[in-house]
């Protein structure tokens, strides 16, 4: 035999086919166990990019921008820990010392051009790095309790308010249906209303709401919600008197810094055994201990234009040790969906942010 | 004169299952996960130190490749399949070694903490440049998409030599002795 064709079963003996069939069926099934796991056969499925899908039917898409939160301004700062922390955490942040922070105040929705308003949501964004080189980012809102516990009623919730193409109004049954199917949202909400809105991102109160785990030196575990108290004093939105600058709230934030840094203290809220950890629309009770574990200190501002910040993904599970995800689901999909948006703007053209370097330098003569 | 060994040596049979096994979870967890919100931030966790671990493991499996002597071609086996095997073959070997760098080289690029365990981190490879990152992303998918039907063809021939041909090809590499 000098040629391994020779071997070759005759090709017209029903075996030969048989086994054929059988290498082939093997095959198939590994490729469809592949596809199937990679969701090509559930088109119905809430995935990454689906729920990424609906910020840009419910904003369009805003080249080089990101797809929610996406007008914005960045800052740095430093954080001073107190060392309190310590007994909750093992994360190097937590001891007594400053570490170096950057940071990006933002609006709620995808519309980078979007006119500032009173109900807008105000957003907070940090990244804190550690000595040792481990980082801590986390994109908090003005609202103390978010109003929705799961992935799919944050879609349906987006889906249902964007407007129709005939009124241009989102469709008000559409939003009344999802609102009798999710009791938690409505709860959520009257407890937003109770809470008077800040007229400007300087004097708001910013909330991580999501819970987490702290894990301290010896390895145990402390459900930990946190949120930002700041130092300068509250003042409440004033409704009445319509503002005519559409960036009022961050030509605000740019001329309150240039004047002297904003301050916060970072409050850890340390959640008892039973408290949920699993639904950020349901809020612990009132009386909860609060650590204060150090002061934040935003001193510059620049222009999304000018700062690497622009390209920083503020995933909320980039978390140093010694801080662990909650078994909250919307963590998980915030950090596969804040991903999926990052990696489309990334690959995009940088369109001009609406608050310029040109605002920025403005701002410090104000 | 000793004969020439019939199979691969041990040490490169055990790091072919060994990857085998490796390279097709890490498949399985790379597809699911970016179709995944609930799963998306535990599977993320195991396939980047899963990922470091192929690399270093196919630098170790080029290196021994190289420093063993390997079973001759079957006398049979016509040049035209032995040039298919051979560069599928490399091909395997290129994608296996390129598909963790590029996911390295991606994380790196966008400036995300490339985390093995615990407060261990890999060190950037790449300046921050999220147009790179944003090419890098899609190159890691095409690669991984072209990794899975190298090893879906690699797997069909194994199973056509060993069910079809009946040619025994399979103990070169297989993981007991072969007679």
């Amino acid at each position: 035999m000098s040629n391994v064709v020779s071997t070759v079963p005759k090709p017209d003996s029903a075996g030969t086919f048989l086994r054929l069939g059988a290498v082939a069926i093997v095959v198939a099934a590994v490729v469809g166990t592949f596809l199937c796991l990679g969701g090509w056969f559930s088109p119905h499925k809430l995935t990454p990019s689906r729920l990424t899908d609906g910020f840009e039917q419910a904003n369009g898409i805003h080249s080089g921008f990101r797809r929610n939160h996406a007008k914005g301004v960045c800052v740095t700062g430093v954080f001073e820990s107190n060392g309190r922390g310590v007994r909750l955490s093992k994360a190097e942040i937590f001891q007594s010392g400053r570490v170096p922070v950057i940071g990006r105040f933002s609006l709620g929705g995808g519309n980078p051009y979007v006119t500032d308003s009173p109900d807008a949501v105000l957003a907070l964004a940090l990244q804190f790095t550690q000595p040792d080189g481990e980082q801590w980012r986390t994109a908090m809102i003005n609202l103390p309790v978010f109003p929705f516990k799961d992935p799919q009623s944050f879609y349906d919730n987006m889906v249902a308010g964007i407007p129709d193409p005939n009124t241009h109004k989102p469709d008000p049954e559409k939003i009344k249906a999802f609102l009798a199917a999710h009791p938690e949202t409505v709860r959520a909400i009257g407890m937003i209303k109770s809470h008077p809105v800040p007229a400007g991102f300087d004097t708001s109160a910013y909330y991580g709401l999501n819970a987490f785990r702290f894990i301290d030196a010896n390895g145990s575990a402390t459900p930990v919600r946190w949120h930002l108290q700041p130092l300068q004093p509250f003042a409440a939105a004033d409704s009445t008197a319509p503002h005519t600058n559409k960036n009022y709230l961050f030509d605000g934030v740019i001329a309150a810094i240039h004047q002297h840094p904003l301050q916060w203290r970072l409050i850890l809220v340390i959640g008892q055994p039973g408290d949920p950890t699993s639904d950020a629309s349901s809020p612990w009770p009132e009386n909860r201990e609060q650590l204060d574990v150090g002061t934040l200190t935003l001193d510059t501002v620049e222009s999304e234009e000018s700062s690497p910040t622009r390209d920083v993904n503020f995933d909320p599970l980039v978390l140093p040790s010694g801080i662990a995800p909650s078994d909250d689901p919307l963590l998980s999909a915030r950090s596969a969906v804040y991903s999926q948006s990052f990696t489309r703007r990334a690959g995009e053209k940088k369109d001009p942010s609406a608050i310029t370097p040109a605002d920025v330098a403005q701002g410090s003569s104000r | 004169m000793t004969t020439p060994p019939k199979q691969f040596p041990a040490s490169m049979r055990i790091i072919h299952w060994l990857m085998a096994a490796l390279v097709l979870a890490m498949l399985g967890i790379g597809v699911s996960m970016v179709a995944s919100l609930g799963d998306y931030s535990r599977l993320v966790s195991i396939h980047r130190p899963l990922g470091i671990l192929i690399l270093l493991l196919v630098v170790i499996r080029f290196i021994n490749r190289r420093l063993s002597s390997l079973p001759p071609w079957p006398p049979d086996f016509p040049a035209r399949e032995r040039f298919v095997a051979a560069a599928s073959e490399a091909l395997l070997y290129t994608l296996l070694f390129l598909l963790p760098l590029v996911g390295w080289a991606m994380l790196s690029a966008a400036r995300y903490p490339i985390v093995m365990f615990g407060s261990f981190h890999l060190f950037p490879i790449l300046p921050h440049n999220v147009m790179l990152y944003a090419f890098l992303r899609k190159t890691h998918t095409v690669l991984a998409y072209l990794l899975f039907f190298a090893f879906a063809a690699h797997f069909g021939a194994a199973l056509f030599h060993t069910w079809v041909l009946r040619d025994r090809f399979l103990d070169r590499m297989a993981p007991w002795r072969a007679r």
